[in-house]
């Protein structure tokens, strides 16, 4: 069994998770840029590209591990408009790394207005950055955080509705929003996005309820992912999400496409990503 | 001392609050997802007469006492007699 976790926050992590990922199976990874824990300065987060760009990849390619990342001013930090301003002229230079996926994981934290309107701009500079002769995709792939528990519901309407501001101007299919749960995931599905659960203690998804999406809701444009960062998290948290499918029958082509295909399908639309989805033939012994 | 005056650890019944609600909110969250899985299965309306089932919704009773004692009551509930 081989897998992608789409969304994991390796800088917190030791290299021995590192190792453990590859001994799990774990032939890539996608990190998008998030809080540190506390607020950096613009020269910081300038740091935090370079050692997203250049020190992880790096790192986890001792274990072979492809590593890929996203660029952002995270959510959290999006309340101060002056902070905004610096760090999001610098993304496009980013943008351009080998490694760099998209824009992400770009969203609202606690739905202020500031949070909405650097929001916005990281959708724009998304589009903006597209306008690159390529393949004719009309935006960098744009990876998107939806609030915390109370502001999840809320936070997730307001991110549609400031999508759908933008017209034609944005790809449903290029667009993933994370940390859905069992009020949201409709919302964004129907909507023709990919969705994102995250499996994380007390806050999120368990494997359980993740099986239960899965089961109803359909696996197309649906991925799962361990977050790993800063709580009391487990890197191996998508794994026992594919037991936890295992256990209630699920078979391995239904499991490659919810744990490695329907993630390289989504970042395979940036050339970048080097993984493609593959196929297992599955025979049924009778008798 | 009476099971009720047995302060936990010190802590005020905010603190408590504070420190427990996001658990307690995620072990629920966890509990309708596990009635509705059962749903969702075929031959669901065959096992709401299980004993299992009756537990569960007894149990979900004792949680709406206003006495502490609930999590004793609910494992003497599910002991053997």
């Amino acid at each position: 069994m081989f897998f992608i976790d789409p969304h994991i926050h390796m800088v917190s992590r030791t290299t021995a998770d590192y190792e453990m990922l590859a001994l799990s199976g774990v032939v890539a990874v996608s990190e998008p840029a998030f809080w540190a824990g506390f607020d950096r300065s613009p020269a910081g987060f300038m740091d935090y590209f370079r050692q997203l760009t250049e020190f992880e990849p790096r790192r986890a390619a001792q274990f072979g591990i492809e590593h890929y990342c996203w660029i952002c001013l995270n959510p959290k930090e999006a309340e101060d408009l002056g902070k905004a301003r610096e760090v999001l002229a610098e993304i496009p230079k980013f943008l351009a790394c080998p490694s760099v996926l998209g824009v992400g994981e770009i969203g609202l934290n606690k739905n202020t207005p500031n949070e909405a309107k650097v929001f916005q701009q990281h959708v724009q500079i998304a589009i903006d950055a597209a306008h690159q002769p390529r393949d004719g995709a009309k935006h960098e792939l744009i990876l998107i955080h939806t609030p915390h528990l109370e502001d999840k519901l809320k936070g997730t309407r307001m991110i549609l509705d400031m999508l759908r501001d933008f017209g034609s101007a944005i790809d449903p299919s290029r667009v993933l929003i994370d940390h859905v749960e069992e009020h949201t995931i409709s919302l964004v599905k129907d909507a023709g996005f990919w969705a994102g659960m995250t499996i994380y203690p007390i806050s999120k998804a368990t494997p359980a309820r993740a099986v239960d999406m899965i089961e109803t809701h359909g696996a197309e444009r649906l991925c799962v992912n361990a977050a790993a960062d800063w709580g009391v998290s487990d890197p191996l948290n998508t794994h026992r999400t594919m037991l936890e499918a295992q256990r209630r029958g699920h078979k391995l082509p239904e499991l490659l496409k919810v744990f490695h295909n329907n993630p390289a399908e989504f970042f395979g639309q940036n050339p970048k990503f080097k993984i493609r989805p593959i196929e297992v033939q599955y025979v049924m012994h009778h008798g | 001392m009476e099971m009720a005056q047995q302060s936990p650890g010190g802590l005020t019944a905010v603190q408590v609050l504070d420190t427990y609600f996001l658990e307690a909110r995620a072990r629920l969250i966890e509990l309708a997802a596990a009635l509705d899985r059962i749903d969702r299965a075929p031959g669901a309306g065959a096992v709401r007469a299980d004993p299992r089932l009756t537990f569960i919704q007894d149990s979900l009773q004792i949680l709406q006492r206003s006495e502490p004692g609930r999590a004793r009551a609910i494992q003497e509930l599910y002991s053997l007699k």
